[in-house]
């Protein structure tokens, strides 16, 4: 399934990480938040060394690693998934090199497009480096989203606005990925240096209730990704040993929330450009 | 410099890294290429003052009376356990912190596994009036007590790690997150020959200054060059800096079937021992390697920012690696030193947990030094492989072993080991026949 129209109107991008805490409740929380409303889902392929994570998303890794999540595993619970939304793989470039022969990023790809996934986001491959990837992403039709932060150099944009399809993951603050209580003035900054790209803006990091969701599209955000403030759902689940069908029910709340809020913030926006 | 003009040596290297990172490891190439490579500000002359005065270079080259007489050749000991802090580990610690402070960054984050890059980067920013926090996996605060103390009282807070097994891997990922969270004002200083270009080839430049000097030291000693010179390797940073100034003595590899026994003239032997732990068997079900052999058994990967080789499993996934050496235990390796195996420059070699600690009790007996058990590694290999050393050759000792005082007793004891008599007091023995 590919991006083409998911950011016509304020899309919500939630993240989870796949078998977190297992494969069953794992499946129940990824259609959940198809039914609250996700445009796309950022689907975690967990991996032993997630260094662009907070502790958050860095537990959901090895709660799911400790319930046996591999890649192959990974793309068979995508294709078994009961939803009308596009997953986007967020993963690790150790995966994807190691996947299938020593052929590079190329086997994975392909599994992924047989999977139905619609693309990437690999945090810790700049954009230099992306070139296996990108060609490979290429050939089976695939979209590949970079991240910019609010310290990329002009210089770095230049290459990023080449090599980025689907959409531009907009890093709303310094730092790796965890919720917050406010929302960091360096989103508008960075939005505005990315504003005449050719692919939807969504902003991540630190996104955790309806009133955020909201200031960030009313910013000019084309969509919101959250993912911690999901994850921390998930986690208190696994942790107090709630039914999955209650752990469902509140994951499918906060994404209507979330859903919610980027709606308010589209209309916000339309209502200040015509006032 | 060599084999390293855009930050990747042969196949290894680069800079994979979250982009909030980018910019930061951009800066500091700007800047190493301007304070170390180019001499701005008399980087330099202001790193060699500093690394006499407070840290005690040069260190000697010690001809090994003992371990001469035992395998039959010329063995020196190049003894960077003689330097500030009792390990190498200051010679890159102090150049990166003096650079940071070059860069006008006001905060100095570190990992250490076995303490002793903590320990140097903690007593470095004493030195420099910085800030600093170092990380530390909670199982190596454990084995290492007496390092996490002299952190301390350097100044330093240390953060323990709990994530994992509460080892290296884990302690060098926190600090990446600490350091994309603060990136305008913290200088992250890794210590050793991994992470992003340009970490490699400036911590290996400021290594090298242990091959130099021994260079130098054994031509005066003997007139010649080394017939091999021999490094523990974990990270490599030892490694590196030992063998950095001997790249360029004969780079071709001897032929394996050269029968003549003739060593071709200027030739010298570069040997990295790694951590062959309890076994080179990987447990792939629990996810662990029992040891630390990235060069002699791992695979190509990339992991902290840079495609090197790497201990996984047949997904990608990183294994936890082992070694009775903390400062050993990681499951990577530095991209230079894999790409001067795969070319043939180097030589991996590998010994055991047992053989290592047999090591660390030799050369204390024999040596009246007491080896760090890194470096412990590197004697072992000159037990198991006398014929290899050639006439002369030089071992790095990396560092010093009081750190590792309680796990060695505790681990030969537990092990059986026939140095475990050494350790009870014969007296008591004595006493009790009569």
């Amino acid at each position: 399934m590919s991006l083409d129209g998911v950011f016509d109107e304020p899309a919500f991008v939630p993240y989870l990480v796949a078998g977190d805490p297992d494969r069953e409740s794992s499946k129940a929380y990824v259609e959940a938040l198809a039914e609250g409303g996700a445009d796309v889902i950022e689907l975690g392929l967990p991996f032993s060394e997630p260094i662009a994570e907070g502790p958050t998303i860095q537990s959901a890794i090895v709660r799911a690693l400790q319930a046996g999540m591999t890649p192959d595993r990974y793309f068979t619970f995508v294709e078994e998934l009961d939803i009308d939304v596009p997953v986007v793989c967020m993963t690790y470039y150790n995966l994807l090199y190691q996947y299938g022969d020593s052929d590079g990023p190329r086997s994975f790809v392909e599994r992924a497009a047989e999977a139905g996934i619609a693309g990437f986001v690999v945090p810790d491959l700049p954009a230099e480096e992306a070139g296996p990837l990108r060609e490979a992403c290429d050939e089976f039709g695939l979209d590949l989203i970079f991240i910019v932060a609010p310290t990329t150099t002009d210089d770095r944009l230049a290459t990023m606005r080449e090599v980025t399809s689907g959409y531009v993951y907009v890093q709303a603050r310094l730092g790796v990925t965890g919720a917050r209580d406010d929302v960091s003035d360096q989103t508008g900054a960075t939005l505005a240096r990315v504003a005449d790209w050719p692919v939807p803006k969504a902003v991540g990091f630190g996104i955790k209730t309806r009133e955020h969701a909201r200031d960030i599209v009313a910013g000019g955000a084309d969509g919101i990704i959250v993912g911690s403030a999901l994850v921390d759902i998930v986690a208190r689940g696994a942790s107090e040993d709630r039914s999955i069908d209650t752990v469902a029910q509140e994951v499918r709340e906060k994404a209507a929330a979330l859903k919610a809020g980027a709606i308010d913030g589209g209309r916000d926006r339309v209502d200040s450009t015509t006032d | 410099m060599t084999d390293s003009h855009d930050g990747k040596f042969g196949r290894y290297g680069g800079q994979y890294v979250p982009e909030a990172l980018m910019p930061a490891i951009e800066e500091l190439r700007e800047a190493y290429e301007r304070y170390v490579l180019d001499g701005a500000d008399d980087f330099p002359t202001e790193l060699r003052d500093r690394l006499a005065d407070f840290g005690g270079r040069p260190t000697p080259l010690q001809y090994a009376e003992a371990l001469s007489d035992r395998y039959d050749t010329n063995v020196y000991l190049k003894r960077e356990d003689l330097l500030h802090g009792g390990a190498h580990k200051l010679n890159n610690a102090l150049g990166q912190v003096l650079l940071a402070k070059y860069m006008g960054k006001d905060r100095i984050i570190a990992e250490t596994g076995a303490g002793q890059h903590g320990t140097a980067t903690a007593m470095a920013a004493a030195h420099l009036g910085m800030p600093c926090e170092v990380y530390m996996g909670e199982t190596d605060m454990e084995r290492q007590r007496p390092n996490v103390q002299r952190m301390r009282l350097n100044g330093a807070t240390v953060t323990p790690v709990t994530t994992g097994r509460g080892t290296l891997k884990e302690a060098i990922s926190e600090t990446m997150r600490d350091w994309a969270s603060n990136v305008e004002d913290t200088h992250y200083v890794i210590g050793s020959i991994v992470g992003p270009d340009p970490f490699p080839e400036m911590v290996r430049d400021f290594q090298s200054i242990i091959g130099e000097e021994a260079r130098e030291q054994i031509r005066e000693k003997t007139g010649g060059l080394p017939d091999s010179v021999v490094a523990c390797a974990g990270g490599g940073s030892n490694t590196m800096g030992a063998f950095h100034e001997f790249r360029d003595d004969c780079a071709e590899p001897r032929s394996a079937d050269d029968s003549s026994g003739q060593r071709p003239r200027d030739h010298v032997d570069l040997i990295a021992v790694e951590a062959g732990g309890s076994s080179l068997e990987v447990d792939e079900e629990r996810g662990v390697a029992p040891n630390s052999a990235t060069l002699s058994t791992g695979d190509e990967g990339v992991l902290h920012g840079a495609r090197t080789k790497l201990l996984q499993d047949a997904d990608g996934q990183i294994l936890e690696s082992h070694s009775v050496s903390a400062g050993l235990d990681y499951s990577g390796v530095g991209p230079e030193l894999a790409h001067l195996v795969d070319t043939g420059r180097v030589q991996a070699a590998n010994v055991d947990d047992d053989d290592a600690l047999e090591a660390f009790h030799r050369v204390s007996r024999l040596e009246g030094i007491i080896p760090a058990l890194e470096t412990a590694h590197a004697f072992a290999y000159l037990e198991a492989h006398p014929d290899a050393l050639g006439e002369t050759t030089i071992v790095n000792v990396s560092g010093r072993g009081d750190k590792d005082l309680e796990t060695v007793i505790e681990q030969t004891r537990d092990r059986d080991l026939d140095a475990a008599a050494a350790l009870d007091d014969p007296t008591e023995g004595a006493e009790g026949e009569r």
